[in-house]
């Protein structure tokens, strides 16, 4: 795919280059200097950021913050530190992440090649749904998922992030699904083919890239959302996002900036993970269909 | 129609019942205190209740000094899913108990003398109708000043006790090249410095009409003027640097000699005594100028949710444990408040502690004790932010003194 | 499960109607979650809600009252000034740095990652980083100073008419990396036939990249501009951490005037008032763009 990048025919001379790469350097450090902020301080003793000095390298390192937030920073009553709240991130994100993914990839399919009357009229529906702002729905879906049976629950909170996950998840399906031949489709049909095999057999094969764009998308908003996740949950299933807050928030007692900073990273480690693991096939994936759409 | 909306929450409440007694004998508690030493303190009573069996489920939401958890409860009572107790301040309280909500504690109430022991400015918030529906576990006062004792030694300041010592005072400070107010420019530290200077310039009668009767006219008086125009003097004893800075970090510059006094509530102590400050010696506390003899405060209640018709035995257990008097004390030694009973030893309390636990008492009984509107305790919360937005707008300057006084008087207006 | 003679008329039915079936569970939760939601705040708009949903019909009165508060004034131009820069920087960087990176550089992959990774970050707490960083007492001023340049000044956070500024950049840096991935993407699926006839005729790099490169990336802006306005509109995070609305109330969005109504003022009516008519303007641009993009596939 690479074979007909731009870049194969645009020439640059030596010193272009350098220019270049100069300007790409200024622009990491841009964007590198809050994380440097963060972890500089993450590594100091409390006592060095309150005497000033927030942007020096430490002079006395320590990873005692660390050790704190994640197992014995106080988050509610009990000092747990982050390390129990993980679990219950990873139990709403994986399941929210993989259905709203499925569902996307389906309806992809289904606007793309099955299309019928009136299904530009709902693709439009969903993708405006993106848009709603999510403070105004608190209340409304607080009395449905009550109804439902699933306040303070994981499931009601997967429910939750499926519902508003699921606009965009289409989007890059079917941006994606459009410009996949659909003569591939209609030549399986004639061979009678059903609906469901040639999902399988034709278009998940090659749905990798935009599923690996579509997860990033998902895991990073489904992670770090606050306000679902501290309105509907429950003492047992508060996810990690509402206990970093709580750490973090304190009204009136002393902030331990250095465990916040330990925190805060600690929290985006997931998130951080899998952008570096599939990075190289989010552009690959954009690049094939999303963007084009 | 109140009353409709009224049934149904409780109706709600008594399904929330129904889901949270999956685990009998166990209470559910929403509450911000997240903080080391403050959720310390409530670690006291969840070993207290659990030595009588009962079980402690946790749902901290800290943020925004508790607007987040009001929130999140505003979510579990629509879903049906109150918790069982929840952390609550001042008109909160009042407006949940309008709804119907929350239980009924005046046989735990009348059982254990709460009536005898609560001062009477604290039980307009704790009861409604006559009934107790909310155990109050602390006060806070508001009006507070900090000091550095070493800044005010070297340039001669004697600590002041009018507004023009204060002026004298802060101008001295300034002229040594000092920071003579340590401030933060947040709308809620602004309207604390505020609820003070009112108090000060005013008087309590004032106090009391404009921020708890909410009299148009004495909001928009000349005195209204005069408190804004020395907020204006204030703002020009604070450094350039102030505006969007943690009310910690104020303290900060007090601790480290940077600065020479912060206007704060009495749970700032605890910067200065975790930084190994000791009161009296390495710094000063004492009351706003011109407000020695008033207290304004906030308090930190529970409110317990309505279960069914009479409390729950775990709920009556709760309230007993908030309201007992080592508890009080154990909590509010580490939280730099007072008890919320009058009776208690302040045997375990610092200097500060003693002096704010004495004044309470004082005021209390001389009737110069008032909720403090900067935290909420004179007007619901909608009217408390709208006179936010003109005290923070006066004091970053898009006011003068008297447009800020004819906003006062309409935005009030406004979120009636 | 069925007899013969109907079998084949079940199957067409069936391979009819299973699309459609596949479907209906994301639009019936559309229909419910977002367009039902959509009408009941549009109703409470027109309530005397409070703390809680209340049903006592008051007409206009919460309109009138969100256009008599200046703070909404003050949320719109914000969101004006706010949304339209955010947007056009992050088009722009992101483009740029798209280009670059293009040009057969060692470490790509390397340093799209630094690019990216601010969004993976929740802003609850880079909001604390960014305000130290901005602030002119311990932040960049302060570094300058102590470097010995005296003289720079950085105090655009504590400045009322500048403030506002300093959320986009804090918001262009969480996002633009990601733009940069899209367009990124873009120039990769260009055709360089083209490019290279052109190259023949003797265009230079300027002008192969403004006649037909950026034409080509058309639809790339367009999802470019998709993502961007929904983070505009939704940002709450970026400004409760960075400046909690302040100096004063200089940097309140619709999003937090939104919140702050509906859930710390007890003024529901207002909150309710203030999104209908949010969502009305986001209508009024989003509808005929998602109207014509959708009409120009067909």
């Amino acid at each position: 795919m690479a074979t007909n990048a731009s870049s194969q025919v645009v020439r640059t001379g030596a010193g272009a280059r350098f220019v270049i790469y100069t300007l790409l350097a200024i622009f990491c450090l841009y964007y590198l200097l809050p994380l440097y902020v963060m972890v500089v301080n993450s590594l100091k003793p409390l006592s060095e950021i309150q005497a000033g000095g927030m942007m020096s390298l430490p002079r006395e390192w320590t990873v005692a913050p660390w050790q704190s937030a994640w197992a014995t920073a106080q988050i509610g009553v009990a000092a747990t530190g982050l390390k129990p709240y993980f679990v219950n991130s990873i139990l709403m994100v994986v399941p929210a992440v993989a259905i709203s993914t499925v569902l996307g990839a389906l309806n992809g399919y289904v606007l793309t090649k099955w299309r019928f009357r009136g299904d530009t009229i709902i693709f439009g529906l969903l993708l405006f749904g993106c848009f709603i702002p999510f403070q105004m729905v608190l209340i409304p879906m607080a009395r449905m998922l009550g109804l439902m049976g699933l306040a303070g629950t994981v499931p009601g909170l997967v429910f939750v992030h499926l519902v508003y996950g699921i606009g965009f998840s289409t989007l890059y399906f079917r941006n994606y699904y459009q410009q996949f031949p659909t003569e591939l489709v209609r030549a399986a049909m004639i061979d009678g083919a059903g609906f469901f095999t040639i999902f399988r057999r034709i278009m998940l094969p090659s749905s990798g890239p935009i599923a690996v764009v579509c997860i990033i998308w998902q895991f990073t908003n489904i992670w770090n959302d606050f306000l679902f996740g501290a309105s509907f949950s429950d003492f047992d299933s508060q996810p990690m996002t509402v206990a970093l807050n709580n750490l973090v928030q304190s009204s009136t007692g002393v902030k331990e900036y250095n465990v916040h900073f330990a925190g805060a990273i600690m929290a985006a480690l997931p998130t951080l993970l899998v952008y570096i693991v599939a990075g190289r096939y989010f552009v690959r994936g954009l690049m094939a269909g999303s963007v084009k759409g | 129609m109140r009353s409709t909306i009224g049934k149904t929450v409780a109706a709600f409440a008594v399904l929330a019942s129904s889901v949270s007694f999956a685990h009998a004998g166990d209470v559910e508690v929403l509450h911000w205190w997240t903080s080391g030493g403050e959720a310390a303190a409530l670690n006291v009573l969840k070993q207290d209740l659990e030595k009588q069996g009962i079980g402690w489920q946790d749902m901290p939401v800290a943020g925004g000094g508790g607007t987040q958890a009001m929130t999140v409860l505003r979510a579990r009572v629509t879903s049906g899913n109150a918790p069982t107790a929840v952390q609550m301040l001042g008109f909160d309280i009042t407006d949940w108990a309008k709804e119907g909500a929350l239980a009924n504690l005046n046989d735990v109430a009348s059982a254990e003398g709460w009536d005898d022991v609560v001062p009477g400015a604290l039980q307009k918030f704790s009861k409604y109708d006559g009934q107790w529906v909310a155990a109050p576990v602390n006060v806070h006062s508001t009006n507070w000043v900090w000091a550095n004792k070493a800044i005010l030694d070297e340039l001669g300041i004697a600590q002041p006790t009018t507004w023009d010592e204060l002026v004298a005072a802060m101008q001295a400070v300034k002229d040594a090249g000092k920071v003579a107010v340590a401030h933060g420019g947040q709308a809620w530290q602004d309207a604390t410095v505020f609820d003070a200077v009112a108090m000060a310039t005013g008087g309590p009668e004032f106090y009391q009409k404009a921020f708890i009767d909410l009299d148009p006219d004495t909001l928009g008086s000349d005195t209204m003027k005069e408190a804004f125009d020395r907020m204006a003097v204030i703002r020009s004893f604070v450094d350039d640097n102030f505006s969007g800075r943690d009310w910690n970090l104020a303290s900060a510059m007090v601790i480290n000699g940077e600065a020479a006094f912060q206007f704060m509530g009495d749970w700032a102590k605890g910067e200065f005594l975790n930084a190994g400050k000791a009161p009296g010696e390495d710094f000063l506390c004492f009351r706003f100028p011109g407000t020695q003899d008033q207290v304004t405060f906030n308090s930190d209640q529970f409110a317990l949710f309505k279960q069914g018709d009479t409390p729950s035995d775990e709920q009556a257990a709760l309230a007993k444990a908030i309201m007992s008097p080592t508890f009080q004390s154990a909590f509010n030694v580490v939280k730099g408040s007072v008890p919320a009973r009058v009776d208690v030893p302040d045997a375990d309390f610092d200097a500060c502690g003693k002096q704010g636990m004495k004044d309470l008492a004082a005021a209390s009984s001389s009737g110069n004790l008032f909720g403090s509107m900067a935290h909420g305790h004179a007007n619901p919360a909608s009217i408390k932010n709208a006179m936010y937005d003109v005290i923070t707008a006066h004091f970053n300057g898009e006011y003068d003194s008297e447009t800020a006084v004819s906003e006062l008087v309409s935005a009030v207006e406004l979120a009636q | 499960m069925a007899t013969t003679a109907n079998t084949r008329a079940g199957n067409d039915w069936l391979r009819n109607a299973l699309p459609k079936l596949v479907l209906s569970p994301s639009f019936a939760m559309v229909v419910i979650f977002v367009y039902g939601f959509i009408l009941f705040t549009f109703y409470l708009s027109f309530t005397d809600s409070r703390i809680l949903p209340s049903y006592g019909l008051v007409g206009w009165e919460n309109y009138a009252k969100l256009f008599k508060l200046r703070a909404w004034g003050i949320a719109i131009d914000n969101l004006l000034i706010f949304g339209s820069l955010y947007i056009i920087i992050c088009c722009l960087l992101g483009l740029a740095l798209a280009i670059l990176l293009d040009q057969k550089i060692r470490a790509e992959g390397f340093i799209r990652t630094i690019y990216l990774y601010p969004m993976a970050l929740s802003f609850i707490v880079t909001g604390t980083a960014w305000k130290w960083f901005l602030d002119p007492g311990i932040g960049l001023q302060a570094v300058m100073h102590s470097w010995g340049w005296e003289s720079f000044a950085f105090e655009w956070i504590k400045d009322r008419d500048m403030a506002i500024y300093t959320i986009v950049i804090a918001a262009v840096w969480q996002t633009s990396g990601f733009v940069m991935a899209m367009f990124l993407a873009g120039l990769r699926g260009i055709d360089n036939e083209v490019l290279k006839a052109a190259q023949i005729d003797g265009a230079s790099n300027w002008a192969l990249y403004r006649r037909i490169v950026i034409p080509q990336l058309r639809p790339a802006f367009m999802s470019a501009f998709v993502v961007l306005a929904h983070m505009a509109i939704k940002s709450y995070d970026l400004i409760i951490a960075l400046t909690g609305g302040g100096p004063g109330t200089a940097t309140e969005l619709p999003a937090t005037f939104m919140y702050s109504y509906t859930f710390t003022r007890n003024q529901m009516g207002i909150g309710a008032a203030s999104a209908t008519i949010m969502l009305m303007s986001i209508a009024a641009i989003m509808v005929p763009y998602i109207w014509s993009e959708l009409r120009e596939k067909k």
